[in-house]
């Protein structure tokens, strides 16, 4: 199978400071692929290389080869906004946006124009999308009589929820999730968990995570990175049964991390 | 905190009594500075509506003639607050827009180099003293104004609004560029990462979301604007009819104020109606600074 998002010898410099040392990775379709590793090795940074957020960082600098779908995405002319349409991210502190709950989902398709499936011959009107990323995100029978509340109002896991809803209101086909649930309690985590298990039938998902047991549970690959490499890259039951690299098996058993 | 061991009221009495002390100056100050807007406000009342003996409330308000020292007297202010009206209104139109767009500029778009450069000389303009501004006005903006319209004279409504657009200006871009500032770095990596272009997360997100110190910069700029005095008395002409185009002479209620507090025999009706006025000005910066303060602390 084609590789959904292929990485090659990628390195980034923040000013002076090598974050990134020759990354090389490819990332299957319509799985879930973990990030992990100790705080600062470089796993946001990573993330953000996939939708270009970087650039919006002052001084950065990134050499190498990133494709998705066989389309180079790091040269100079590549239609940024196409490519964060299609690569969505789920950021670490939910962020909708001190707006209505409606007008939050309805953000993307309000930017980009109204598209989707057809439904009858016509594209889906702009409620009919908010419905449709509401279910997705089982949030629908919650709010459905709440669309005008400010999206500040929910609780945190409902935020999180909203932020994906948020992403798959533009069909996006790659989600990126950088710890999508450091700031909610253990319920809401699993309930997440469940939603990206859900979710990844229909989309490529990458998530970052320091919580290995959550790796464990909904991945199917495992990425291991320490001090901007990476160290180790194999299917999640075998990463977390017989790791090949010693530094793999002391992080996962908890020797240092 | 505890310190264990030590007798209690040993270790917190020296701490009770300085406390003590300076909650009480602090408090003082603050009940001080009440008590003076009071007292401004008491005092204000007390000379101006000795004028409503004279003049009924409605006849003062709406009465379309000024002519304080002519014989009889008339009390009507309508030409003055309208004056105001007016070059407040122009210097809204003028000051507004130029002033929310260099806020977003300085905030969102400029080089950090640039935007420290930019914020320096916002404030700077800021304290340029406002007769100085006014004389600049003057000689500059009134010939401007009268060979641009190509009319008899220059001191006008509109050279007003402009000069007094241009005082607003520093108002409106330090509080607004900080209310940009304030708005969570999130909120724009959320709109980014949908695909927005820069500009549409600035429309979209970041400006709804400094919405309440957009407004309210807006809101103190004008309480800048209407209590102007020097700079207005200097160029707009200082004639008391009711305007009906910009490029009319206008005397505002500030001008009338201290053009004729000096001259107005002490607890005449002429010498009332002056404080009249200020009750007036009063009640409309009061006004606009409660709403200014309504959105400065609105819930999101
Ligand atoms: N904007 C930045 N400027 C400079 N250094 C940064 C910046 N962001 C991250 N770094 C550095 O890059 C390294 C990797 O950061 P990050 O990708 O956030 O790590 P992780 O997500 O794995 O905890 C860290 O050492 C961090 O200090
Ligand atoms: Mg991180």
């Amino acid at each position: 199978m084609n590789p959904k998002i292929s990485v090659k010898n990628l390195h980034l410099h923040y000013g002076d400071f090598h974050a990134l040392k020759g990354v090389s990775i490819e990332i299957r379709p319509c799985r879930v692929t973990a990030i992990i590793g100790p705080s600062g090795c470089g796993k946001s940074t990573f993330l953000r290389c996939l939708n270009r957020m970087n650039d919006t960082i002052e001084g950065v600098k990134t050499e190498g080869l990133i494709t998705i779908d066989g389309e180079e995405i790091l040269h100079t002319g590549a239609d940024l906004i196409r490519l964060r349409k299609k690569v969505g991210m789920v950021f670490q502190r939910p962020n909708p946006f001190p707006l209505s709950i409606f007008e939050n989902v309805a953000f993307g398709p309000k930017l980009h124009g109204v598209s989707g499936p057809k439904k009858g011959g016509r594209a889906p009107s702009l409620e009919e999308i908010v419905e449709k990323s509401l279910r997705a995100v089982n949030l629908w029978d919650e709010l459905k009589d709440l669309l005008k509340d400010s999206a500040l109002r929910l609780s945190l896991e409902q935020q999180q929820r909203l932020c994906i809803a948020r992403l798959l209101a533009v069909n996006p086909e790659v989600l990126l999730m950088d710890e999508p649930c450091s700031a909610l309690d253990p319920v809401a985590t699993l309930r997440i968990e469940e939603l990206i298990h859900e979710m990844k039938k229909d989309y490529t998902i990458v998530i970052v995570t320091h919580n290995m047991q959550q790796a464990a549970r909904i991945s199917g690959e495992t990425a291991y990175f320490y001090l901007g490499e990476l160290i180790e890259f194999g299917r999640t039951d075998r990463i977390f049964t017989s790791p090949e690299k010693k530094e793999t098996e002391d992080y996962i058993t908890g020797r240092f991390g | 905190m505890d310190f264990v061991g030590l007798p209690v009221p040993y270790t917190m009495k020296p701490r009770r009594i300085s406390e003590f002390l300076i909650e009480s100056a602090i408090f003082l100050a603050g009940t001080i500075s009440i008590l003076f807007v009071v007292l401004i406000f008491i005092f204000l009342a007390k000379e101006g509506f000795a004028l409503f003996r004279t003049v009924s409330l409605w006849d003062f308000l709406a009465g379309k003639d000024w002519y304080p020292i002519s014989y009889p007297p008339r009390f009507g202010a309508l030409p003055l607050i309208l004056g105001s009206v007016w070059v407040t209104l122009g210097a809204i139109l003028i000051s507004v827009p130029i002033g929310v767009a260099c806020a977003v500029y300085i905030a969102e778009v400029a080089p950090h180099w640039l935007r420290e450069i930019l914020k320096a000389s916002v404030e700077f303009l800021a304290a340029i003293p406002s007769i100085v501004l006014g004389f600049i006005g003057l000689v500059t903006l009134v010939p401007l104004v009268q060979s641009l319209f190509n009319i008899s004279t220059g001191l006008t409504a509109l050279a007003g609004s402009l000069m007094l657009g241009f005082m607003a200006m520093p108002t409106i871009v330090s509080i607004m560029e900080d209310a940009l500032t304030a708005v969570p770095r999130s909120y724009r990596e959320g709109a980014l990462a949908l695909g927005a272009t820069h500009w549409q997360a600035i429309w979209r997100v970041v400006m709804p979301a400094a919405s309440s110190g957009v407004i309210a910069a807006v809101m103190l700029g004008i309480g800048r604007v209407i209590g102007e005095t020097m700079a207005v008395m200097m160029i707009t002409g200082n004639a008391a009819r009711i305007p009906t185009t910009l490029l009319q002479p206008v005397r505002t209620m500030t001008a009338t104020i201290a053009a004729e507090m000096g001259e107005a025999v002490q607890g005449s009706p002429h010498y009332a109606s002056l404080f009249a006025i200020g009750i007036v000005l009063f009640v409309i910066t009061f006004i606009i600074n409660l709403t200014a303060d309504f959105f400065l602390h609105r819930e999101k």
